[in-house]
């Protein structure tokens, strides 16, 4: 069980959790953030300070105390009894990266100028027009960077799920510690995030560059 | 009959009253241009005359027709607001072209959303106007492969796009570099002899002068003198336009 292959093979599954869980946040934090950035740029003041208080929170502590928060929280605050492991793991995942997903796209909205609005108005568009036509992929061009950081930082974040016993990678790494006396497999997960890491470094480079026909 | 006739505006932000009365008219294929200092007010006249801002006094017609009246603003509709805005077409300063489209698809995206005719006539229109100010060789170059003076260029053909009735301009030149400035005056001065109707808000004294059929000079939120270009700028009866002159005279001279 101590061989390269047998390794690879058992860190392969290690890092399947973690691509699930790296996955399906992202899949829901996108979505989500979006709706806490309508939240947080909302007219009505309550609910955006609302909103603005969460984020702040939300941005304001570790992610490893919120995932603690979610897993045992429930027990100890309302006696109800613990979430399974991976849910629990993915909510916190969630709710964190949304708030950071939403503080992007906040800036990516802000930054395009009013005289892009103002612009699209003196011709007639209506405002759905003119957030399709005209802001949208503006937005979009402003947070692919700070997007790709983000989402690069959340494949490596994933690991922390390990605090709550998810049996990702680097959990499945520290399993030979224990069980075989080796530390080469934990140092091994590197070449994993790596690898990945790497892809979506050239993915977002490849979308970078197909929106560098334009500068806003 | 006037094409534009603006009756005692008004128009406050908090306490500032901004436009304090504005009354003026303006047959077809005249050029208004309005002078003044900074903070006079000029922005403002002309953003409410495209909506960008409502007046709370006052009324706006076109043609006869009251198409806005302060008094009545709150009940205005989206898609009337949208439908004045046609009669008026605005160059702002700073062009504000959308970045993520090339020359041609600046000046006939809002005709094609708005399907103010098939999308061949508006190409052709759209080529025709893109030469008209002197661009069909970057017709496919986007916003950030230009010049300001070839930005506001497009600008303006693609204000023309929509047909407007009432042509304004916000210091179309005052983010150019000064030899660009040329090429621009130019274009307007082009569409002059094609009849349009146009404001013309402008620091360009000289430019004024040449072009305009009827000045305005603007000091506090109201006309404080208007008359033919030899009145206000060749002969200014008001003090504080005499003053305004003066200053121009030394620091562009
Ligand atoms: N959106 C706004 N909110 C508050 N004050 C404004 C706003 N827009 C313009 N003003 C004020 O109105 C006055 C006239 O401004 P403006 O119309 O831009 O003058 P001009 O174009 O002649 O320089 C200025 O004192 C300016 O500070
Ligand atoms: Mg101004």
């Amino acid at each position: 069980m101590n061989d390269f292959l047998s390794v690879t093979d058992y860190l392969l599954e290690g890092f399947t959790v973690t691509l699930e869980l790296f996955g399906l946040t992202l899949l829901l934090a996108l979505p989500i953030g979006l709706i806490i950035c309508f939240g947080s740029m909302s007219k009505f003041k309550p609910l955006r300070w609302l909103v603005r208080t969460f984020v702040w929170i939300i941005r304001g502590t570790p992610l490893m105390l919120q995932l603690i928060i979610v897993y045992y929280g429930p027990g100890l605050i309302f006696n109800a009894g613990l979430l399974p492991r991976f849910p629990a793991a993915l909510i916190a995942f969630v709710i964190n990266y949304s708030c950071y997903f939403s503080e992007i796209y906040r800036g990516g909205i802000e930054s395009v100028s009013r005289g892009q609005y103002e612009a699209g108005y003196v011709l007639g568009m209506t405002k759905t027009q003119i957030f399709f036509k005209i802001v949208l992929l503006q937005v979009i061009k402003n947070i692919v960077p700070p997007m790709s950081n983000e989402i690069i930082t959340l494949v490596k974040d994933t690991s922390l799920a390990r605090i709550i016993a998810v049996y990702e990678i680097i959990w499945c790494g520290q399993d030979y510690i224990k069980m075989a006396g080796l530390i080469w497999p934990l140092f091994y997960t590197a070449a994993f995030y790596l690898a990945f890491c790497g892809l979506l470094t050239l993915l977002f480079g490849y979308i970078e560059k197909r929106l560098s026909y334009f500068r806003s | 009959m006037a094409i534009l006739q603006v009756k005692n505006i008004k128009k406050r932000f908090g306490k500032t009253e901004v436009l304090k009365g504005i009354d003026f008219q303006l047959e077809k294929g005249e050029v208004l241009s309005i002078i003044g200092s900074s903070g006079s007010g000029k922005t403002t006249l002309l953003r409410c005359l495209n909506f960008l801002e409502f007046a709370e006094e006052g009324t706006i017609s076109v043609d006869g027709e009251v198409i806005f009246d302060g008094k009545a603003r709150k009940s205005l509709k989206d898609a009337e607001i949208r439908k004045n805005r046609l009669h008026f077409g605005l160059v702002f300063q700073n062009f504000n072209l959308f970045p993520q489209y090339n020359v041609l698809r600046n000046v006939t995206l809002a005709p094609n959303m708005l399907k103010i005719d098939t999308p061949e006539n508006i190409e052709k229109h759209a080529r025709e106007l893109i030469e008209r100010v002197g661009l069909t060789d970057r017709i496919e170059h986007y916003p950030c492969q230009l010049s300001g003076g070839q930005k506001q260029r497009v600008a303006i053909a693609r204000a023309l796009a929509m047909n407007p009735d009432i042509l304004c301009f916000d210091e179309p030149t005052s983010a150019l570099d000064p030899e660009l400035t040329g090429e621009v005056l130019n274009v307007i001065k082009s569409l002059k002899s094609s009849d349009s109707t146009m404001i013309v808000v402008t620091h360009e004294i000289e430019f004024a002068r040449d072009v305009a059929d009827k000045i305005i000079f603007m000091d506090e939120g109201v006309i404080a003198e208007e008359g033919t270009p030899e009145q206000v700028i060749g002969n200014p009866k008001n003090p504080r336009t005499q003053a305004f002159l003066s200053r121009f005279n030394q620091t562009f001279a």
